[in-house]
């Protein structure tokens, strides 16, 4: 059994020998990653049923389909991504070529979550492979089957050379990173979040948190009640509510609770009928450990339980649940709830609900239902964000043109698409001069002069945009 | 009672973040016309004050006057004014690829600022490494505290003197020191740390900045190796070399720090050196107005340290009074001489010698990715090897320095030599936070009911239609449907025509 050091140590030596710079190769690992995700497919239903008792319908679309999306999307761009990028040029070095290269950064390492376990793992090693690095994975080893399967497959798919999977739990992350990576990737919480940028200063090495928060959803002025409350529903309850953008907690006025309450009744019952417990379309919560903190959630708020409240700890089975009633003190708004539980605070006035938002850390993702455009461009305006999204909730994470990630404590960089494909890569400015002109060059030499010194000026600066040909631009 | 009146420290640092928070968050760094207006304010700084802005840097590393413009402010007057104008631009959402199902959506990227960044400038460009930051801080709407170095101390006084008297003082405070300062103000939270430096401190910033799960942008430095093949130009390459190496006397971080080249053409290269000194700089360099000296007696001690062991080809006087050191060659230099082991950052130049280019390749590989890489050749293939086979900040062949000046390209280090860059449009971007904002409304229900629960296959097949991707693209999927139309339009065309004819013929 090869040590973390020795694995690193051979994926590192491969990269070196420049194997995974060719764009054949790139090309070949993600068509053969594809192909594990084609021809697995069963096997990973099975494994998302084990660990979250995830519906196929939701296993297929958030976790299979979105990575195979995403896979598609980079086969088919990659030829364009890795072409150099030429700039502009201002006077003195017009008849040089100027251009970025994306170079790969060398031996990654890829924490995924237990709560999309195949996707915020697949999805960061597609960018990984496509910007020519070597990878290594470390799948949660909170959803077990996954973590299991994908031990199994990777190295039947991927180059064995130059990818790996490593398992275990906190004592070998802790251990994993007191090696040198040349970037870390890291989805899950905050805390962790910390001591991982701690260990990654020690090399300098550059990371991408993608944390969470809690996602406010702000439902103001007119709108169509009943649309907006199903499309709520569904991204609240998704995964049980298990998903780092789901909306964490609604913010409303009274009488506009009075309409949303029975309209979620509807959309729940729609959903899932009148026993979600029986309904094959509602998760259950990872482990046991996890449903005992949102029931003790619920035993801490000082809310009142309008639907929901009810659970059964042996198939970890947690109600949709309402609470309303409750302020910003509430033991249900301290932490990221990552459950079925939807508190709704009341507000007075949209000025009332953005102050209480900004009052917050700056979440993963702002929802905001109304259909007043001015409304919706307040929020916008006046919040921050990892991203936003109006009148639906999660969607905005499937557009592979958006990029995807946090900003202050929800997380730092991005991806998704193109932009995984930069988070791995180091954009390196080149410059190729030639040998003549060296007359211009003799106006920066010593000794200096007067002289000199304004015509280098002149050819140096950047002239207004109108002047076209001659501008830096 | 001197204590009672005067701030400690530890309040003068939190009271100026506090300031500038509060100044962001009264909104009114965001505006456009704000931000053009604190631009055109740096750019009058710049220009109205050169004149102790080039005494100040001659007192603290007797820069010559020439060289100020063109190694400092140039870079900062460009980036104000490609600020100024493209701002607009930068600000305004950027339109994405849309899916089929967003289609009647508005999808887009919109940059909003962070909030409060801290730069943190450096002593060997004291203006440049603080303000061209900043420069990108207003432009993306952020407050920002700017610690000089106090090492150029009097760059630092000049700029706390002056910042205030051209721009909103609370929305960018200056707050000067040493290390106390800075590692309180590092204490304090901020949205974005922006560090120029060496790479200990680097890591403490990041560290630093860990604990509230700040993004940092650290330029850093490295040993910046200069390889000459034999199949070049080697009079104009050695020109270049010197005016890169020996220009602020060595003190920049993207200085040419060591030479690699083949031991046949070392002689030439040191005799075209030499020439080009004494072209430059006179028979004594001392004497020389455009010649600097070593920033104060730590790094003088410190280089002449580096040198001890080395076979000096030319120079290795120095003057300790004057923190003066001759412009100094060494031959024959050791891989593993203590010279090669850290960033020189001084007028020492040692060459070491490497028969071919896989050895010169090898020989940088086996070392931390540098800032710069530079390559004089002639010959296409070791071009192209030498870009393809080693990695680096930035890559200039057949030059130095220079790429510098393109602010179109991103500035910055990879590995050990930084995280992040700027320059030009990067510094906005690096300071602005990308939000992915999706605009729905509530109708076209009609297309959600196939994602909604409960479950039946053919609402599966319904939602994977619209969302999955094809082999092909959405694009293409369009134009395959452009050209179908077109091709159909054209038969209906062509039909008509027919038949047209056919009944003119009838009628006639």
């Amino acid at each position: 059994m090869e040590s973390q050091r020795q694995i690193i140590e051979r994926l590192r030596a491969a990269f070196q020998s420049g194997v995974t710079a060719p764009l054949q190769f790139r090309l070949t690992q993600l068509k053969s990653l594809l192909s594990l995700l084609e021809d697995n497919e069963p096997q990973i239903l099975e494994a998302l049923q084990k660990d979250l008792a995830k519906p196929k319908f939701e296993a297929v679309l958030s976790e299979i389909d979105m990575v195979v999306n995403d896979l598609c999307y980079t086969i088919n761009s990659l030829p364009t991504w890795i072409q150099p990028s030429y700039v502009g040029k201002n006077l003195a070095t017009k008849l040089d070529d100027c251009f970025v290269r994306r170079e790969p950064l060398g031996v990654v390492l890829i924490i995924g979550a237990w709560n999309y376990p195949l996707q915020l793992i697949l999805a960061p090693l597609i960018g990984a492979i496509a910007a020519g690095n070597c990878a290594i994975l470390k799948p949660s080893e909170i959803s077990r089957a996954t973590e299991r399967l994908l031990a199994q497959l990777i190295p039947k798919y991927l180059s064995q050379e130059c990818f790996a999977v490593i398992c275990g739990g906190a004592e070998e992350t802790k251990s994993l990173l007191e090696n040198r990576f040349d970037h870390i990737f890291y989805t899950g919480s905050q805390a962790v979040a910390r001591s991982i940028l701690q260990a990654a200063a020690v090399h300098l090495t550059p990371v991408t948190l993608e944390l969470g928060g809690k996602c406010p959803c702000l439902i103001y002025g007119r709108l169509d009640m009943l649309a907006a409350a199903k499309r709520l529903v569904w991204s609240k309850f998704f995964n049980a509510g298990q998903s780092c953008v789901a909306p964490d907690y609604v913010l409303c006025t009274p009488e506009m609770r009075e309409e949303l309450l029975p309209a979620i009744a509807k959309a729940l019952s729609i959903f899932y009928g009148s026993q979600p417990k029986q309904s094959e379309d509602f998760s259950r919560i990872v482990t046991d450990r996890h449903w005992d903190r949102l029931m003790a959630l619920l035993g801490k708020t000082q809310g009142r339980v309008v639907m929901g409240g009810e659970g059964s700890k042996e198939d970890k089975y947690f109600a949709p649940t309402v609470v309303v009633d409750l302020d910003g003190s509430d033991a249900l708004m301290q932490e990221e709830i990552f459950g079925p539980i939807m508190p709704i605070l009341t507000i007075e006035s949209l000025e009332q609900g953005i102050t209480f938002i900004n009052q917050r850390e700056k979440p993963l993702a702002l929802y905001v239902f109304s259909d007043e455009s001015q409304v919706v461009n307040m929020v916008l305006e006046r919040t921050s964000s990892g991203g936003f999204c109006s009148n639906d909730g999660i969607v905005h994470m499937t557009l592979p043109g958006l990029p995807f990630g946090g900003v202050g404590a929800s997380g730092m960089g991005s991806y998704h698409g193109r932009w995984t494909f930069e988070t791995f890569s180091h954009r390196r400015g080149c410059m190729l001069r030639g040998w003549g002109l060296e007359r211009i060059s003799m106006l920066r030499y010593p000794p200096y002069t007067e002289s000199n010194l304004s015509w280098l000026r002149w050819a140096t600066s950047a002239k207004k945009k109108s002047w076209g040909v001659c501008s830096v631009m | 009672t001197r204590n009672i009146l005067r701030l400690s420290t530890e309040e003068m640092e939190k009271q100026a973040v506090d300031g500038a928070r509060r100044a962001f968050n009264s909104g009114r760094s965001r505006p456009l016309q704000y931000r053009k207006q604190q631009l055109s304010a740096l750019l009058r700084l710049i220009r109205e004050r050169q004149a102790e802005i080039v005494s100040a840097l001659k007192r603290d590393i007797s820069r010559s006057e020439f060289d100020t413009p063109i190694f400092e402010l140039i870079g900062i007057e460009n980036d104000i004014k490609l600020a100024e104008s493209n701002l607009a631009d930068w600000m305004a959402p950027q339109p994405v690829k849309k899916t089929l199902l967003t289609i009647t959506d508005d999808v887009y990227i919109k940059a909003e600022p962070l909030g409060v960044v801290l730069i943190i400038g450096a002593w060997n460009y004291p203006w440049s490494l603080t303000l061209r930051p900043l420069v990108g801080a207003i432009a993306a709407g952020n407050a920002a505290v700017v610690k000089p170095s106090e090492v150029s101390k009097s760059s630092a006084s000049l700029l706390k003197e002056l910042l205030p008297q051209y721009l909103d003082t609370e929305m960018y405070p200056v707050v000067t020191g040493g290390v106390p300062e800075t590692q309180e103000l590092l204490k304090q939270r901020f949205d974005h740390i922006f560090y120029t430096g060496n790479s200990t401190v680097g890591k403490l910033v990041m560290e630093a900045a860990a604990r509230h799960l700040a993004p940092v942008t650290l330029e850093l430095g490295g040993k910046s190796p200069c390889y000459i093949d034999k199949d070049c130009d080697i009079a104009v390459a050695c020109r270049r070399i010197t005016w890169g190496k020996f220009a602020n006397c060595g003190q920049t971080c993207i200085a040419p720090d060591y030479i690699l080249c083949h031991p046949n053409i070392q002689h030439r290269v040191i005799e075209e050196i030499r020439q080009t000194l004494l072209e430059f700089y006179g028979e004594d360099p001392k004497t020389s107005p455009d010649y600097g000296r070593i920033i104060n007696q730590h790094h003088f001690d410190r280089l002449l340290a580096l040198i001890e062991g080395c076979t000096v080809a030319v120079g290795g006087e120095s003057d300790k009074s004057q923190c003066y050191i001759t412009p100094t060659i060494l031959k024959d230099v050791l891989p593993h001489a203590r010279i090669m082991q850290e960033e020189i950052f001084g007028p020492v130049l040692p060459i070491v010698t490497a028969s071919d280019v896989n050895e010169v390749i090898r020989f940088i590989n086996e070392r931390p990715k540098p800032l710069a890489l530079y390559v004089f050749s002639s010959n296409k293939k070791v071009v192209r090897r030498m870009l393809n086979e080693t990695t680096s900040g930035g890559v200039l062949v057949n030059d130095v320095m220079v790429h510098y000046t393109i602010n179109a390209l991103p500035f910055g280090g990879v590995g050990n030599s930084g995280v992040g860059r700027y320059h030009g449009k990067h510094t906005f971007d690096q300071l602005s936070h990308h939000r992915a904002c999706l605009i729905k409304s509530l109708a076209m229900e009609r297309l959600n009911m196939a994602r909604y629960p409960p479950m039946t296959p053919s609402r599966l097949r319904t939602s994977m239609f619209f969302l999955r991707s094809r082999s092909g693209s959405c694009d293409q999927a369009l134009r395959a449907w452009a050209v179908v139309s077109s091709l159909l339009a054209l038969a209906l065309l062509i039909s008509l025509l027919v038949v047209l004819l056919r009944d003119s013929n009838i009628a006639a």
